[in-house]
């Protein structure tokens, strides 16, 4: 079968978001909803673009996409609030003999 | 319109008529007097939508057209010899870009040691770049194969540069009567480029993308197939051309007595000597035909096993060398006629511009018909190296 | 409306894509990307793999400031110039070194904005020096050594060139600062011509940083005079960042494995003084320490 082949490598655009690098880190960025101000600070920091700032239910605050958190800990270093903090994530969190 | 003009008078004329978008210049002998010409057009507001870049660099002009072609606009630039070698990184990339930028040629040898004179050595150079390489024998032929060559290039089912050769100074300088195309008649034509894919905001798309092993053999396979189908795509052009312009430059190859039992096989403006040469030796009772050779990629081997089936004899000249080899249309030619009994003769001759006078060319064919002759570099003085 | 799509391949904590993301936002994505050769095109731009939500072309290493001038030539022949800015997005070594071809760009005051994204090597295949590797820095190929205490030469001043070339929007910023890169790089799209931005860009793998130090390192470049932010508009200086109680370059450099070699030797703190002395020779030149 023939698969499909655009002429001089060109490619479409946002093809990247098939690759779900949330398996990437050892840990992730968990978001404190009370202490988070919502004042986006961590959406232009962050260098996957993975937190972003929601409403929900009459409420802000940022909200973070683990198909795509690496574990970078940029987010939790910036956060003026102390919302965020890196957890380590259960499949790591074992006894080292 | 026919006026009496030097050769590269008319490749910017008809450069103009073709209404380029992006037309680049960096100055080398033979070909600044191509893009000087263009220059004058500009300034007088004679090239419409176009914007005239002195670069900075043959390898700035060139990367400058990737980026102009790649964003939609026909480009042009001329350059040979040095300019051509450094610009060769960017024509690789241009090529696997599938980018329809033309370039005039002037061949013109390469250093060192320095020469501007010509030979066929800087555009054999980039004969594996993946870039159509046609070669004229006059300066109408190569005024008529520009618009040709955006027509070809442009083709959605070829996509590739176009490289126009002509000889450096011999065809470019010259003075020749040339029928200068009309507007209308290449307007029609030639319609404007439309590309498919091009850098726009209104669809993103990602240009020269990188290709790890699971898909890079692909794109080079595609390539080739791409250069397949220009053999079709120009053979249709040509046959179009010699409809609506009258004028017939024949196909890929052009056969001149095709029973004879031996032939010269040769490139360039010196099919317009051979040619003289040829029917002089005719007259004196050899059986002696002419194969010009004008698309050099993609090499038409079909035409070429057709015309030199029967052959006995081959004499191919060349006018550059893949050093530790051959002449290379000796190398390709070789190739191509693999299984057949011919004996080939290949001469090396008018390196760096070397004159080659009618009388010593009669003598060499005369002497290669009549088993005389077995090839070699011809034309030199013998000489001994030293270290001083 | 995403510019920058999710899923690439930088490492945790890249500071280039954090500078792009921020100046895809700024031209809210009216923009042609020009990126040549080096990290950040091998991590967005794999074919299938593609991150990128403008337009943007991958031509060579050394060639992205004339493909850049190309397209915006090509735009204005063709009348679709509103279409968007022609941005270049090279790395330090495609600018400084092997694209230093960027001078005809200049030259010829084509409508570029010239963004060098500036991790101080050639980190791409492994971390190389380059011509905007700090003095004192070890990499693998001027690594430290019995003889050797890393690269032995300053930063190329590349704003000094692109002034020299009569830029006529000049200005560093730093991965650290995004609310300062927008300002600038929104500034620059209201300028017409060859214009130039250097963005100081940390990076996890090279200099031998934790994602979470990535904020604390660049802000601490900016803090020790290191890296100075400032902006030149027509040539003359109109904004200097300011920092209050400059900080000595040890606190910047102890933090970072690609220095780590300066602290086991005596040769290795002459090297910091030196440092030190490149510093104190910025701030005075622009004036980066605030008066009380």
């Amino acid at each position: 079968m023939k698969i499909k082949l655009n002429i001089g490598a060109i490619s479409e655009p946002l093809q990247s978001e098939n690759f779900k690098t949330g398996d990437w880190g050892t840990e992730w960025a968990v978001v404190d909803k009370e202490k988070c101000a919502a004042c986006k600070v961590c959406e232009q920091y962050c260098p996957e673009g993975c937190i972003e700032v929601v409403e929900l239910n009459e409420e802000k605050f940022a909200v973070v996409d683990y198909n795509y958190c690496k574990g970078c800990g940029v987010c939790a270093s910036v956060c003026k609030f102390e919302a965020i903090r890196m957890e380590l994530k259960e499949l790591f969190k074992i006894e080292v003999c | 319109m026919k006026k009496v003009v030097r050769g590269f008078y008319s490749i910017a004329y008809a450069v103009k008529l073709c209404k380029p978008n992006v037309i680049c210049a960096y100055p080398i002998n033979p070909q600044t007097e191509i893009v000087e010409n263009l220059a004058e057009m500009y300034a007088n507001g004679e090239l419409g939508n176009c914007r005239y870049i002195t670069a900075e660099s043959e390898f700035a002009a060139a990367s400058i057209l990737v980026g102009a072609s790649a964003a939609g606009a026909r480009t042009f630039t001329a350059t040979c010899s040095q300019g051509l070698i450094l610009m060769s990184e960017v024509l690789y990339n241009a090529a696997g870009m599938r980018l329809p930028i033309v370039i005039a040629n002037p061949n013109r040898a390469l250093s060192a040691p320095l020469s501007i004179w010509n030979d066929l050595q800087d555009s054999m150079a980039l004969r594996d770049a993946g870039i159509i390489q046609v070669y004229v024998e006059s300066n109408q032929e190569a005024h008529d194969m520009i618009p040709q060559a955006y027509k070809i290039a442009e083709n959605k089912r070829v996509m590739l540069p176009f490289m126009l050769c002509l000889d450096g100074f011999k065809l470019t300088h010259a003075y020749e009567p040339i029928d200068l195309l009309d507007q209308e008649l290449v307007d029609n034509f030639l319609p404007p480029y439309t590309p498919q894919a091009y850098l726009t905001t209104k669809r993103p798309l990602a240009f020269g993308c990188y290709a790890p092993p699971h898909i890079y053999m692909e794109f080079r396979v595609a390539m080739q197939n791409a250069m397949e189908r220009a053999k079709d795509v120009m053979a249709g052009v040509f046959k179009e051309w010699a409809e609506v312009f009258g004028r017939d430059w024949g196909g890929h190859v052009e056969v001149v007595y095709p029973d004879a039992k031996n032939f010269v096989v040769a490139m360039g403006s010196l099919v317009g000597l051979l040619r003289k040469v040829v029917d002089e030796l005719r007259k004196e009772g050899l059986s002696l035909g002419l194969v010009k050779l004008r698309t050099f990629r993609p090499f038409p081997v079909e035409e070429l096993r057709k015309a030199l089936g029967n052959a006995e004899k081959i004499i191919v000249i060349d006018r550059s060398v893949s050093f530790g080899y051959e002449g290379n249309l000796s190398i390709e030619l070789k190739s191509a006629l693999y299984g057949f009994s011919a004996e080939i003769i290949p001469m090396i001759l008018g390196l760096g511009g070397r004159d080659v006078p009618k009388d010593f060319l009669e003598k060499l064919l005369r002497d290669a018909v009549l088993g005389r002759e077995k090839g070699g570099f011809k034309g030199y003085k013998e000489f001994e190296e030293v270290i001083p | 409306m995403r510019f920058f799509g999710r899923g690439h391949g930088a490492c945790q904590g890249c500071g280039l894509v954090i500078a792009v993301r921020n100046v895809l936002d700024a031209l809210e994505g009216k923009c042609f990307v020009v990126n040549p050769t080096g990290c950040l095109e091998i991590i967005s731009s794999q074919y299938g793999r593609n991150a990128w939500n403008v337009p943007y072309i991958h031509s060579l290493f050394d060639n992205a400031a004339a493909v850049a001038s190309g397209i915006a030539e090509a735009l204005k022949a063709l009348g679709r110039e509103d279409e968007g800015k022609v941005v270049v997005l090279a790395g330090d070594g495609a600018t400084a070194d092997i694209g230093l071809t960027l001078h005809g760009m200049f030259d010829r005051n084509h409508d570029v904005i010239y963004i060098c994204l500036d991790n101080e090597a050639y980190q791409n295949t492994g971390h190389q020096q380059s011509a905007l590797t700090p003095f004192g820095e070890a990499t693998t190929t001027t690594p430290a050594g019995k003889l050797s205490l890393g690269k032995m030469r300053k930063k190329k001043d590349m704003v000094a060139i692109a002034l020299a070339h009569g830029s006529p929007y000049v200005a560093t910023s730093s991965a650290v600062l995004p609310a300062d890169i927008r300002r600038k790089v929104k500034k620059a799209a209201s300028i017409e011509g060859a214009k130039y931005i250097q963005i100081h860009c940390p990076c996890v793998t090279g200099w031998g940083i934790d994602g979470k130090d990535v904020v604390r390192v660049g802000t601490l470049a900016i803090e020790t005079a290191l890296y100075p932010i400032v902006e030149f508009e027509r040539g003359k200086l109109v904004t200097v960042r300011k920092v209050k109680d400059r900080k000595p370059v040890e606190e910047y450099l102890k933090l970072q494995r690609r220095f780590r070699h300066l602290f086991t030797s005596p040769e290795g703190k002459k090297v910091i003084a030196e440092i030190q002395k490149i510093a104190d020779e910025n701030a005075k030149r622009y004036g980066i320490d605030l008066k009380k």
